[in-house]
């Protein structure tokens, strides 16, 4: 051991605490690292639809539904939908419930860490591994089983809106829930199990307007089932818009449910979230 | 170490000058009950000031409420002339913590973990020295997760210290570590001492708060039941002396506070007389430490009891 170099500061010359914005910039790098050096996030979250894709379109390839649509085709906006809740919803919900375990926010409370910043961290990773994400799932869509991607300006923008929204109530939905789940476990168990029983509601693994009239109205309470509308507005041709339940794309409805639930998780976030659970 | 005080610098503000640690009347119940009961205590800047009991008396929840992590049901509480429950960031930044559960995401590496949290603070201790002054050099590279217990601990200590703080709270950060690991953390906390930084640090290692602190609270069922140097801990317990010599088959004893005066009087009655296997023992901090805290009750009052053949 070298002689230690730290002495006290004294309060007239220390200067005061960084903002929140360097320590959330500084955030989205360590939420990164953590998220990719997780085998279970990367796995389970990120490379999760992709293994998705591959299990679909050998099963299903070359099939059709509805009005002349290919399984491929309907299948990819499902599973693109569930990779944004997986990377934003699923993934922030149980790193939140290991950091809470492992002690990393209370540190964070010791430090006296802005709310804003850690937000911050987690939002910006969200954003960068979604979009790393749809970016190998359409690529792979495309090159391997020839799904048209969308050539108009148009639907593109959709696809930014529903895939922002989606980010955003997942992001905010994520942190909402995890003062309720418990242990590291639980939480890994609880969440993953909700979001299959989700899938399964929500027209990912079948076609939404084949499922039994409960189901659908189940699922219109959730974001799933309307990211995933969201997304075939995009990936199948405006004749299959006849095939949804409404028989339209409903965007209006999507905007405005998806809206709800990104105010909802915030107004939930800022009344339960603690650094740690019980007596702050 | 060295016993000389931090003078406080001259042109210091009161503040400055107040004690680092003020509490008066301090209590905190869960539910139905008190774990806090009352505590006064006052921590001078620059000293080391090691809370000592056993597991379950009340000393994480004091030092948590200090460092402003719970709250207080009753009492006054000024840390660094700030109330810990309403003090804001810039408070934060001048006190350090390691407490028995902060952890630091086990995936990133020693060097990882103290450049990300560098970010935190209004001012940093540079990593590498760091490293160095916590002895976590050849493990700069490892993971969290790799690391033995002592390395983490020592993990734990370079982050509470990386700000600069003027007072640090250790909360049995011994606890679990080798004698050798143990040793080291001595004198990493004996030199944060020399650079003016105020310690508070809770164990229940009695030979580690007589050897770090300037000064010892015992505390016991919630209660400080004792607060003095570790060499005056314990002031009348202390004070009483065992003179025990051989007498025929068994053991004389004698319990008092004027060994001298027992002493003359034992030997002017035998002047010529050899006492055989004649001691005068003086209870040493363990003694003391178990009295204060009940574990064994107070040796007698009594002058001239029969100790037998123990």
């Amino acid at each position: 051991m070298t002689a230690l170099p730290a002495t006290a500061l004294p309060p007239a010359v220390r200067p005061a605490p960084p903002g929140a914005l360097p320590i959330g910039l500084a955030r989205i790098g360590l939420e990164l690292r953590l998220y990719l050096r997780d085998p279970g996030q990367v796995v389970f979250s990120f490379a999760y639809p992709v293994i998705m894709l591959l299990i679909f379109g050998s099963v299903f390839g070359g099939q059709t539904t509805g009005p002349d649509v290919r399984f491929e085709d309907y299948f990819l906006a499902g599973i693109a939908a569930t990779g944004i809740m997986l990377t934003s919803f699923q993934a922030v919900g149980i790193a939140i419930a290991e950091e809470r375990e492992r002690g990393d926010l209370v540190r964070l409370q010791v430090l006296g860490t802005p709310p804003t910043s850690y937000v911050i961290g987690k939002a910006g990773q969200v954003v960068l591994t979604t979009a790393a994400q749809l970016a190998l799932l359409l690529t792979v869509a495309a090159v391997a089983y020839d799904v048209p991607l969308p050539a108009d300006a148009e639907r593109w923008a959709t696809f930014g809106w529903v895939a922002v929204l989606g980010i955003l109530s997942g992001t905010v939905l994520g942190i909402a829930v995890s003062p309720f789940v418990g242990s590291a476990r639980a939480a890994s168990a609880g969440i993953t199990g909700f979001s299959v029983v989700l899938q399964f509601f929500s027209g990912v693994f079948f076609v939404f307007s084949e499922l039994p009239s409960w189901m659908q109205q189940v699922a219109a309470v959730f974001p799933l089932k309307w990211l995933t509308q969201g997304m075939r507005s995009v990936f199948l041709p405006d004749r299959a818009a006849a095939g949804e339940v409404a028989g339209s794309w409903e965007h209006g409805t999507t905007a405005l449910v998806l809206g709800a639930w990104v105010i909802i998780g915030v107004v939930v976030c800022v009344r339960t979230f603690r650094w740690r659970r019980g007596d702050g | 170490m060295t016993t000389t005080q931090q003078a406080p610098a001259p042109g210091a503000t009161a503040a400055e000058r107040s004690p680092a640690v003020r509490v008066r009347g301090l209590t905190k119940r869960y539910g139905q009950r008190t774990v806090v009961d009352g505590i006064d205590l006052e921590v001078r800047r620059g000293e080391v000031f090691a809370l000592l009991g056993p597991n379950g008396a009340g000393k994480t929840t004091t030092v948590e409420i200090l460092e402003g992590l719970r709250r207080r049901d009753g009492g006054e509480v000024l840390v660094l002339g700030e109330d810990p429950a309403t003090a804001g960031r810039s408070w934060r930044d001048r006190i350090g913590v390691v407490g028995q559960a902060t952890g630091a995401g086990d995936a990133l590496t020693v060097r990882e973990t103290l450049d990300h949290y560098a970010v935190y603070h209004a001012e940093a201790e540079g990593t590498d020295e760091l490293i160095a002054a916590v002895g976590l050099t050849e493990a700069a590279g490892v993971r969290s997760a790799r690391l033995s217990g002592g390395q983490r601990r020592r993990l734990e200590v370079a982050l509470s210290m990386q700000g600069r703080p003027e007072l640090l709270f250790l909360d049995e950060p011994t606890t679990g570590l080798d004698p050798v690991a143990r040793r080291q953390f001595w004198t990493v906390l004996e030199r944060l001492r020399a650079g003016g930084t105020t310690i508070l640090l809770t164990t229940h290692y009695l030979d580690e708060a007589a050897h770090l602190a300037d000064r010892v609270g015992v505390i016991d069922a919630g209660r400080l039941v004792d607060v003095a140097p570790p060499e005056e801990m314990g002031g009348e317990l202390r004070a009483r002396s065992t003179v025990r010599w051989r007498e025929g088959d068994g053991f004389r004893t004698v319990v008092t506070t004027e060994p001298s005066a027992v002493l003359r009087d034992l030997l002017a009655a035998r002047p010529l007389a050899e006492l055989p296997d004649l001691t005068v023992t003086r209870p040493g901090l363990e003694e003391v430490y178990l009295q204060l805290v009940g574990a064994v009750p107070a040796s007698g009052t009594a002058t001239d009891a029969d100790g037998g053949t123990r």
